[in-house]
């Protein structure tokens, strides 16, 4: 195909507004990435930058030295986003398959009783009140997976729409025909089947309690179960109150030791990794998911 | 008993299938059901030591209070037009991007750019505050220390000025957010037939005039649809966005107050139940309301878009 002049203008306009937005969307990191690798008093003095004046392990070093903080924090991060995900996944799959059954009694019910949680929400005080007074989830793993992230209403009609739509009613009967019980004909195969949502919905699950810090910021007030996020929202007041105590001069020379500011950004660092590695595998169901999700409510 | 109706053998086809629904069922019920029933705290003075049962009924009250504040304006305002602000110029940027990327889909980047314009909506709104702090912050962030005073212009200390945050919240948001909301448009380009452009071009049509005869007028389809159903969620507000964005700092309350932040506040710092559970209440329901009005008019536009 022959191109114009202006449409080759247009590509090249498009390829340099794109190279240039997606240098914005990285510029941040790659300037807290440069910061965590700062000499600690070069940044303090010459500010963020990107190119250093002083490069330094400093930041990475005290991590290695409180190394066991890090380390549980990290645990609490993965542990919650590992159960929480594969839970999650099974009671939304479990309950989106008999709701994806048009031969089954209850299905608009249940699709009713699903659909109605994603319009009308009791809000944060009675939902607060009744895991703290009813079911003493302060200071629990179990505030960590269970309130408001587990399972949603909208991931539930997203698998239900993807069973409905991609596993053929035939299939299933011809299975149970065979004498296989419902409970083989959801695990032997719709699940199999249904990989790429799983992978859709797993995926929205584990960035949420990966990224989740609200349901500690209510429920949790013993450090040792501070994921990641809550970690790092502690180190950021922690060091403020470090630096206002160097002002009237408590900690003395100390508080310069402590490398707070390049820490903070290796934290972000360190939070941000996970993500990164398995941003390429899944960025296909994660565009596939946002695009099923958002044409078909 | 009469069971003229269900057929043989009904219930052995059916209780296998609740049985597999029961765990998702009593999730919802506990998390979502219960705290609705719950509602009726708004109207009560709580008292931990009498119950939740047992407090006094205040009517009311707690709304009278609520809305003789200057909270209750401020709060709401903010809510909408930051909401608002972000349907608009969202939508613009995402289409934007769309369109650009678009034009880039056989070449290899596209991928590339793709991975870059989503990671910022994948990051945690915690990380995202240190990003922000990393730009902002007094003393030695980028935007003081490396721009402002080699330009000579005065520092700005930007967590004590309510006045740029307006603004700045509006730049953060469309940072995170603008990248993921193109894939929507991305995928309605993609699938507008090719047949059309070709024919414009035979026409002597140019890009930009394709762009403006073609493709934004066969996506205001999806784009009514996806701008109402974000009026339908006006009254929400991304939490995090607003409170650890500015780092919850009280004198920016005038420019970052939303609906969920003052229902946090009031309930977890000033312990004052009665205030945050109306506030969560007026929340809530003027959020069923907008979402039943703007249902019925997306069903009047396209039935298969609406949601019910």
């Amino acid at each position: 195909m022959i191109q114009t002049r202006g449409e080759r203008a247009f590509v090249i306009f498009s390829a340099v507004v794109m190279s240039l937005l997606t240098l914005i969307a990285f510029l941040p990191f790659i300037l807290i990435l440069v910061a965590s690798f700062t000499d600690e008093v070069a940044l303090v003095r010459d500010g963020y930058r990107f190119i250093p004046s002083a490069v330094s392990l400093d930041a990475y070093l005290y991590m290695k030295a409180s190394a066991f903080t890090f380390i549980r924090a990290y645990g609490v991060s993965f542990l919650v986003t590992i159960l929480g995900t594969v839970v999650g996944l099974l009671i939304t799959s479990m309950l989106a398959y008999p709701m994806s059954r048009k031969d089954f009694k209850y299905h608009n019910t249940l699709a009713f009783i699903v659909f109605f949680t994603m319009l009308f929400s009791g809000g944060v005080v009675p939902s607060y009140i009744m895991w703290t007074q009813y079911f003493n989830v302060k200071d629990t793993l179990f505030a960590l997976i269970v309130p408001n992230l587990l399972a949603n209403g909208f991931n539930v009609l997203l698998v239900r729409n993807y069973f409905k739509s991609n596993v053929p009613i035939e299939l299933i009967e011809s299975a149970q025909i065979d004498g296989a019980t419902e409970m083989r004909t959801f695990f032997r195969i719709m699940l199999p089947l249904s990989v790429p949502v799983l992978a859709t919905v797993g995926l929205f699950m584990g960035l949420a309690y990966w990224n989740d810090w609200i349901n500690a910021l209510y429920y949790i007030t013993k450090p040792q179960y501070y994921g990641i996020q809550n970690l790092l929202i502690r180190l950021m007041n922690n060091i403020q109150f470090l630096k206002s105590s160097q002002a009237s001069n408590v900690l003395g020379a100390n508080a310069v030791d402590l490398p707070s500011t390049s820490v903070r950004m290796a934290m972000a660092v360190v939070g941000i990794l996970p993500i990164l590695f398995i941003l390429p595998t899944m960025q296909k169901y994660l565009t596939r998911g946002v695009v099923i999700g958002a044409v078909k409510g | 008993m009469k069971s003229n109706k269900a057929k043989p053998g009904a219930l052995k086809k059916t209780m296998p299938l609740l049985i597999l629904a029961v765990p998702g069922l009593l999730y919802f019920l506990i998390n979502s059901y219960f705290p609705m029933f719950g509602v009726f705290i708004a109207f009560k003075d709580i008292n931990y030591a009498k119950g939740i049962f047992g407090s006094d009924w205040v009517g009311f009250n707690n709304f009278t209070f609520l809305f003789q504040t200057s909270d209750a304006w401020i709060m709401t305002r903010n809510t909408l037009l930051y909401n608002l602000a972000f349907i608009v110029f969202g939508t613009i940027c995402s289409i934007f991007i769309a369109i650009i990327m678009y034009e880039l889909v056989s070449k290899i980047y596209s991928k590339l750019f793709l991975s870059g314009l989503v990671l910022p909506s994948l990051i945690s709104m915690v990380v995202l505050s240190l990003l922000v702090f990393a730009f902002l912050n007094a003393d030695s962030g980028f935007i003081n220390h490396s721009i402002l005073r080699p330009l000579g212009i005065p520092e700005i200390n930007w967590y004590s000025e309510p006045k740029y945050w307006p603004y700045l919240l509006v730049i953060i948001q469309l940072w995170k957010t603008a990248g993921y909301g193109s894939i929507v448009y991305f995928a309605s380009i993609a699938g507008i037939d090719k047949s059309i452009y070709e024919a414009a071009k035979i026409d002597g049509a140019g890009k930009l005039k394709q762009i403006r005869m073609i493709t934004l007028p066969l996506l205001k389809p999806t784009v009514i649809i996806l701008c109402l159903m974000s009026i339908g969620k006006i009254f929400n507000s991304d939490f995090g966005l607003f409170y650890q964005v500015p780092l919850n700092a009280g004198a920016l309350y005038s420019t970052t107050q939303t609906i969920d932040t003052y229902v946090y506040r009031a309930l977890m710092q000033l312990n004052d139940i009665g205030m945050s559970a109306a506030a969560g209440l007026y929340q809530s329901l003027v959020g069923f309301v907008l979402v039943l009005v703007v249902n019925a008019i997306v069903k009047k536009i396209n039935s298969d878009n609406a949601l019910f």
